[in-house]
């Protein structure tokens, strides 16, 4: 089966022309590609299929993000390099819950990829902050804040799906739930230090 | 102007929503006010980061969408390595197997260390069947020996000697004078004496030793010594089958003394090839003498006996006797041995009853007297 799997796998190219292009097939078909190969490392060293999963995802997460902002270089194979970030990425788990044996079974080759593996766990901690901040920033604020910011909606649609009498009302509560969010976001950043 | 109204601004400006006036105009405040510079910065890197987590999200989503579609149990089936219950074990619990075995190792080594194992190969249940005298025995024996060489003072040959420090028996290759014997009651000797059965006593010197087969061959080499008749055996050179009856004839005292058995093992101690196993009653003393078939043919000589069990006794087997003959034949010029193996005539013991051969073989065994 993963033999099938790996012969559908798409070119290193057109893995990164796809990503460039938001192609969900391309995205899909790496996926499916290469995650037997992660599970394998995973799985034989002392992890579970769901830390395989995670492992994964963070690693086409950074060779997403590398593809996107535009300095990602095909030096070594694609395989290689989501193998090595889920390597280092492992280890890295490993040693947090102290279930570190040494050294991790090794199943292909690989190299080393300490800044990827760095700087997005850096971006990881923006995000979970993030995360939170919305969290505890609770309704209508928090779908006004992701409509707006994410999925750019205009003050109009806003004002519709939420029945402001006027735009201004609209661009008020979206001010004060900025606010809110920003207060929210930079308590944890301060609780963290 | 409230924070509203310039977050509004701002929004707009970075959208690019402002008009070419009010763009001039903000622009202008922004180089005088570096506060609002600061706002513009902080606002656009805080809005970023909401965008981009927002991305992220969605492409978690995607990922997850896709990541469903893998059928994720079986590839871990596939994928699993299966380690042997061996390594399995190993692994989980390698640190005590360690532990254990050093353990293990250590009471191993102390105990063979205590026991003396180490000085002494095969020695637990090994005893070789030379003869200790004892200094009590010896002095009580001497008076009876005294007496004993008073009445045979007149027999030529015979000398008055103490028994020896330790002692064994031996019987004669050839009518010259060579004698086999085991190589453990020679060991160390300074000086060796044979003795027969009647008592007569001849200095003899040591010709060769096989310490590996227990076999040494010594010689008579005594002015008094006039030569033996012919000899009434003859040596076999093939092996003999389990369950054979053989016979013995040594010196485990001053009287030559007798025993019958049966080949119980075609090897010795641990499996040894060249030896057999005999059942027999044995002495301390009887090392180096003869074992025989009932026909009157050399088949080995008795070198030692199981400790923990009762008549188990081994024999070094005479294939060996005719290797020792011919290495002594081939490395010196003096000494020559040529042995009558059993094909070439008929034994002059065969066809004899028990109590005849044992007479006729009474002038053919020695005791060997060590003294060192």
């Amino acid at each position: 089966m993963s033999k099938a799997l790996n012969s559908s796998a798409p070119t290193d190219s057109e893995v990164v022309f796809g990503i460039l292009n938001n192609s969900e097939n391309i995205l899909k078909r790496v996926y499916v590609a290469y995650f037997p190969m992660v599970l394998q490392l995973i799985i034989n060293n002392n992890g579970t299929a769901d830390d395989a999963k995670d492992v994964y995802q963070e690693a086409i997460i950074v060779l997403y993000n590398k593809v996107k902002s535009g300095n990602f270089e095909l030096s070594s194979k694609l395989k290689t390099f989501l193998y090595s970030v889920c390597r280092k990425l492992w280890l890295k788990r490993l040693s947090q819950m102290s279930r570190y044996g040494g050294d991790v079974k090794d199943f292909q080759d690989h190299l080393p990829v300490e800044d990827e593996a760095d700087l997005h766990s850096e971006r990881d901690i923006q995000f979970t902050k993030m995360e939170g901040a919305l969290k505890q920033l609770g309704e209508p604020c928090k779908t006004i804040i992701e409509d707006f910011y994410i999925h750019d909606l205009s003050m109009q649609e806003i004002c519709e799906r939420f029945g402001y009498t006027n735009a201004d009302n609209a661009k008020t509560q979206k001010y004060k739930c900025l606010q809110r969010l920003k207060k929210l976001f930079f308590q944890q950043e301060q609780r963290d230090q | 102007m409230s924070d509203l109204q310039l977050t509004e601004l701002i929004e707009r400006y970075l959208a690019g929503d402002l008009s070419n006036e009010e763009k001039e105009r903000f622009e202008a405040l922004r180089k005088e006010n570096a506060a609002v510079d600061s706002r513009i910065t902080e606002h656009a890197r805080f809005t970023g980061l909401i965008k981009q987590y927002g991305e992220r999200v969605e492409l978690e989503k995607r990922l997850n969408a896709i990541h469903q579609e893998i059928d994720v149990d079986t590839l871990v089936q596939e994928l699993t390595v299966h380690p042997t219950l061996i390594v399995r074990l190993w692994r989980n619990h390698h640190s005590k197997i360690s532990v254990a075995a050093s353990i293990a190792v250590f009471a191993i080594l102390s105990t063979l260390y205590f026991t003396g194992r180490f000085n002494k190969t095969t020695a637990s249940n090994y005893t070789a069947l030379s003869r200790k005298i004892e200094s009590v025995r010896r002095t009580a024996e001497n008076a009876q020996r005294t007496n004993q060489a008073l009445l045979n003072s007149l027999k030529p040959g015979h000398r008055v000697t103490n028994p020896g420090t330790t002692g064994g028996s031996g019987f004669a290759l050839t009518q010259s004078g060579y004698i086999v014997t085991a190589f453990h009651v020679v060991n160390n000797a300074d000086s060796l004496y044979v003795q027969n059965a009647l008592g007569e006593s001849y200095h003899a010197k040591l010709i060769y030793t096989e310490p590996t087969r227990d076999i040494a061959i010594i010689k008579i080499d005594d002015k008094e010594f006039t030569g033996l008749d012919k000899l009434p055996y003859n040596f076999k050179r093939t092996k003999l089958d389990v369950g054979e009856e053989v016979i013995t004839l040594g010196f485990p005292r001053d009287d030559p003394y007798y025993a019958k058995g049966y080949i119980s093992s075609a090897t010795g101690l641990e499996g040894d090839t060249a030896a057999y196993q005999v059942s027999l009653p044995v002495y301390a003393g009887i090392s180096g003498g003869p074992l025989l078939d009932t026909k009157g043919n050399v088949i080995g000589i008795i070198s030692g006996k199981q400790t923990r069990t009762e008549s188990a006794a081994f024999a070094v087997k005479s294939s060996y006797i005719f290797k020792a003959a011919q290495n002594v034949s081939t490395d010196s010029t003096q000494n020559v041995i040529a042995l009558k193996p059993n094909k070439a005539a008929k034994s002059a013991l065969a066809g004899l009853s028990r109590t005849q051969q044992i007479k006729k073989l009474e002038s053919y065994v020695f005791m060997v007297k060590v003294y060192n």
